[in-house]
């Protein structure tokens, strides 16, 4: 029999330091629905949705219940509907309400896919589904929107990015009487992952089978509470430990997923191993970077600790799965994790110093919440930077900001649930409009020529 | 399948008698034991043998969570395979 204390030690994982399984993704592929009207490719989006997510929900608490598991998430996500719209035409809208309608059928709590991928242009439909972002994001509830405008291989197209800064503005103001929640679901990429199954950026990549279970772990408290045992250590010994931690949350994730993928008769993608925080007190990334022996989360050696994290997890977890995808890292949304709220909200963190820290984290720029007069040219000049980063160091970067419209420094926008809440953050706010209103395409770089 | 009962608590009488009588009640058999007290805490492991349980699982789990309920207990049943996957390579 397994010994009392591995026993305990999960259930303690599970009790007293919130480890879950963040989320369950189904991932859909929509091009079998294309069709040159769209109201008959929204019929058949309804109906393959429904179908292939028929059981998913029931299954998840079917697993939660018998392995005692929270599965916090199902969710779902789906073919850029651009691609759709490429050939059916029509108003991108009717693809957003079609999707909310599933979501509501299918009793998922998040659907995403409502994305382009536009790295090196726009083709047919591309721009159309864009413009339409603010509308969608503000008549629906579940449907989560991404646009990818840069990547390592075809560099950055600045016309996207100049667009995805006057889209990131419109959606808050359309959303401005629900506390701006629209671009909370709203993320820029560079070098987006086809098999992400975290919101608000998950979508079905065009080369990912027809329906495929892509699992998402989390438990940074966990990792938190395995470092605070070991108060004295050197941070060598604090690595090994995260790679300890990370190797057994992620063994549960890949437990799950096959188990999800056998009873759901569809196949596994992939396990991401991410540490997603969460606003609930230990379930903060933020803290562990404390634990390791930062004062605050923004102190100067919050980027060197944060790199440690991110590694660690990703070699504790590489071998505990069989197949490792998404964004597998450790996460940095300000407003989702309750010691970067508090960072925040002091001063001790800022927007600049995050940045540096997306240069090593999983992803980039999320959930920061900025003066709701900021001009769309500054929130273009910073997902230009981000991507940037990705850009040059081959990883994924991704910008979610939130305009509080009516709001300044020093105001709290409050999201509710997963999406917390968090202080409004001071900007540079000296203007880089001539640079974004260029145009064009930053050429790619030179590591991009591997061949 | 097999699961892993834990019930962690103040230790009282009959703990023990409780949850093995609805082991019994639903054709569970229960295959090990190993209790401790750890911290004061009363601790009780049991591997037990669900392949002839007469309900379903969600049923047990349920049942046995509500003597947790009644006696102030944390118990809870889960897979055996949690732990296997977790603890073994």
């Amino acid at each position: 029999m397994i010994n009392t204390h591995d026993i305990l030690e999960t259930i303690n994982m599970i009790q007293d330091e919130n480890l879950d399984i963040r989320t369950i993704t189904m991932g859909i592929s929509l091009l079998d629905c294309c069709s040159d009207d769209i109201n008959a490719s929204c019929d058949k989006i309804y109906e393959k949705i429904t179908r292939k997510a028929e059981n998913l929900i029931r299954v998840g608490e079917d697993i939660e219940k018998e392995y005692g598991i929270p599965i916090i998430n199902k969710r779902i996500s789906v073919t850029p509907i651009a691609m759709l719209c490429a050939s059916s035409k029509g108003d991108p809208i009717l693809y957003a309400k079609t999707l909310e309608r599933v979501a509501g059928t299918v009793g998922v709590n998040f659907i995403g896919g409502y994305s382009a991928l536009v790295q090196k242009g726009f083709a047919a439909g591309d721009e159309a589904l864009i413009r339409s972002i603010p509308e969608a994001l503000s008549v629906t509830e579940h449907i989560c929107s991404s646009v990818n405008i840069g990547s390592t291989k075809a560099g950055i197209n600045m016309d996207a990015v100049k667009l995805m800064g006057q889209i990131v503005k419109e959606s808050a103001e359309v959303t401005a009487d629900k506390g701006c929640i629209g671009p909370a679901k709203l993320v820029v990429f560079c070098n987006a992952p086809e098999d992400n199954p975290f919101m608000a950026g998950a979508f079905h990549g065009a080369g990912e089978p027809d329906c495929v279970i892509n699992v998402g772990v989390s438990g940074p408290g966990v990792v938190r509470s395995a470092i605070s045992k070991i108060p004295d250590a050197d941070i060598t010994e604090v690595a090994d430990m995260v790679k300890r931690t990370a190797f057994k949350i992620t063994r549960m994730g890949q437990l799950v997923a096959k188990e999800a993928s056998k009873r759901l008769n569809v196949p596994f993608g992939i396990v991401d191993l991410s540490l997603a925080p969460t606003p609930a007190i230990g379930d903060s990334v933020a803290h562990i970077l404390e634990e390791m022996g930062l004062e605050q989360c923004g102190a100067h050696g919050t980027t060197a600790c944060l790199a440690l994290l991110n590694d660690a997890v990703k070699k504790g977890g590489v071998m505990a799965s069989s197949h490792v995808g998404g964004l597998s890292g450790a996460f940095i949304p300000v407003s989702e994790d309750a010691g970067m709220i508090d960072a925040a909200t002091n001063g001790t963190l800022t927007v600049e110093k995050l940045e540096a820290m997306t240069a090593v984290c999983s992803v980039g720029l999320d959930m920061i919440i900025v003066p709701g007069d900021t001009s769309a040219e500054v929130i273009s000049g910073i997902i230009a930077d981000e991507a940037a980063i990705g850009m040059v160091n081959s990883k994924t970067t991704a910008v979610r900001l939130i305009p509080a419209i009516g709001k300044n420094v020093g105001d709290t926008l409050n999201f509710g649930g997963l999406l917390g809440y968090g202080p409004v953050m001071r900007l540079n706010s000296a203007s880089p409009a001539k640079f974004i209103n260029r145009g064009g395409r930053i050429p790619a770089p030179l590591q991009s020529l591997k061949n | 399948m097999r699961g892993i009962i834990t019930v962690v608590g103040k230790d009282m009488v009959g703990i023990l008698a409780k949850v093995s009588g609805v082991c019994s009640e639903n054709n569970v058999n229960v295959i090990e034991v190993s209790q401790s007290i750890l911290q004061d805490m009363f601790c009780m492991i049991m591997l037990v043998d669900l392949e002839k349980c007469t309900v379903s699982f969600t049923d047990f789990s349920d049942k046995i969570s509500a003597i947790g309920n009644e006696m102030a207990l944390s118990i809870h049943v889960m897979h055996e395979d949690i732990f296997n996957s977790m603890h073994r390579i």
